[in-house]
């Protein structure tokens, strides 16, 4: 019984099926490649979700923001949190996703999770995961699109440690939590 | 000469774009879903390793190539420093968080904006994570910035010719996507066997079935 994945009642439009991970995999680091012979550097996201988070608290705790080591520099100098590459790169992200979901059929309200989780333990999961996740990219300095595909392509030595670091992370933890996905 | 470095506003304009292209590839890699991202750590798809590999050899090739015919200034090109403690400690958490939430950042915002409400959670999440860090930053500051901070490549350190190091790159990610092809094959025998006879549904079938079942 699949209750944690919501029922569409739309028969009538079948989704498109994914792309060969071949295709997609090439259309990708083709993507990225442009952004490096354009902009010299290359995708990411954690990065500007750190600033969206910043600035999000510091309507709240403006002085423990600004005085802070890891955020304020977003602040610093009269900078502007919003003013960077990456953050213009993710509201892109976003429109692209929501582009690709409405045109594949895909988009779909929902909570999507393993055959055995229920829906709120895997909304709790998800926000566990995303915490833990929050850590290791700001302790890292990068996700799997700054560190991992970025740093990846032009043989950053720290990135391939990073990409292996994660792999690792994730196959030692996947048998402990295979209840969430299996 | 590049990278051609545009302005500032056409550089975020750019960045839309650039944004707008990657979220749709991702989408239509199927990593809008949890499932089929997570089912990589349980070798049952391995769409997000053939993915990932694939792009980093194209940009990689591409650079490489771009940069021995001289059209590309390499030196100009961001590298991502090196602080390795700190990179392969991160990386094992965020692995952890991956396997566990299901998502990574940019997967996240695609899913998210594809409906996928515990993709919402996972990026309020994500921003605890990055609050969690922040706070604990005047205790673990020190080791988060330990390491050398340098531009350093594989080359580098293996001491051979970027071309080289390209070359092992593209061999090592030929010979895991035979390896991820052959053991897809095997998890949906081993499946098969496992379950009962008029064995109808197999995994690659479940992976996409937030769809395809209904």
């Amino acid at each position: 019984m699949a209750h944690a994945i919501a029922h569409d009642a739309r028969p009538e439009s079948p989704e498109r099926p994914h792309w060969n991970p071949y295709v997609a995999g090439f259309a990708l680091g083709v993507v990225l490649l442009a952004t490096f012979l354009v902009m010299g550097r290359g995708l990411g996201a954690s990065g500007a979700m750190a600033r969206a988070t910043a600035r999000a608290v510091e309507t709240v705790a403006p002085t423990w923001v600004h005085e802070n080591g890891a955020l304020g520099s977003y602040f610093a100098n009269g900078a502007r949190w919003w003013d960077d590459w990456l953050v213009f790169e993710v509201v892109g992200v976003a429109l692209g996703g929501l582009a690709a979901g409405l045109t594949s059929r895909r988009f779909r309200l929902k909570v999507e999770g393993g055959p055995r989780i229920k829906p709120t333990s895997r909304l709790a999961f998800a926000f566990a995961g995303g915490l833990i996740s929050g850590f290791g990219a700001r302790l890292a300095l990068g996700c799997t699109s700054g560190q991992a595909l970025t740093g990846g392509a032009t043989l950053a030595l720290g990135s391939w440690a990073f990409m292996f670091a994660v792999f690792g992370g994730a196959y030692g933890v996947a048998y402990f939590v295979r209840r969430l996905w299996t | 000469m590049m990278p051609l470095r545009p302005d500032t506003w056409v550089g975020y304009a750019f960045a839309i774009v650039a944004g707008f292209a990657f979220g749709f590839v991702l989408e239509r890699a199927g990593f809008g879903s949890s499932r089929k991202l997570a089912a990589q750590f349980y070798l049952r798809d391995m769409t997000v390793l053939k993915v990932m590999f694939t792009a980093i050899v194209t940009a990689m090739l591409g650079l490489t190539l771009l940069t021995s015919l001289g059209l590309v200034d390499f030196a100009a090109i961001f590298v991502n420093p090196t602080y390795l403690g700190p990179q392969i400690v991160g990386g094992l958490i965020f692995g952890v968080g991956f396997a566990v939430g299901g998502y990574c950042p940019g997967t996240s915002i695609v899913a998210a904006v594809t409906g996928k409400m515990d993709a919402v959670s996972f990026l309020l999440g994500f921003g605890g994570g990055v609050l969690v860090f922040a706070g604990a930053y005047p205790l673990i500051g020190g080791f988060a910035q330990s390491g050398s901070g340098e531009r350093r490549l594989l080359s580098d350190w293996l001491h051979l010719p970027m071309g080289v190091v390209a070359v092992f790159v593209v061999v090592m990610a030929l010979g895991m996507f035979a390896g991820a092809e052959w053991l897809e094959r095997w998890m949906r025998r081993r499946d098969a066997r496992a379950s009962e006879p008029p064995a109808e549904s197999t995994p690659d079938d479940q992976a996409h079935a937030p769809a395809a079942a209904e």
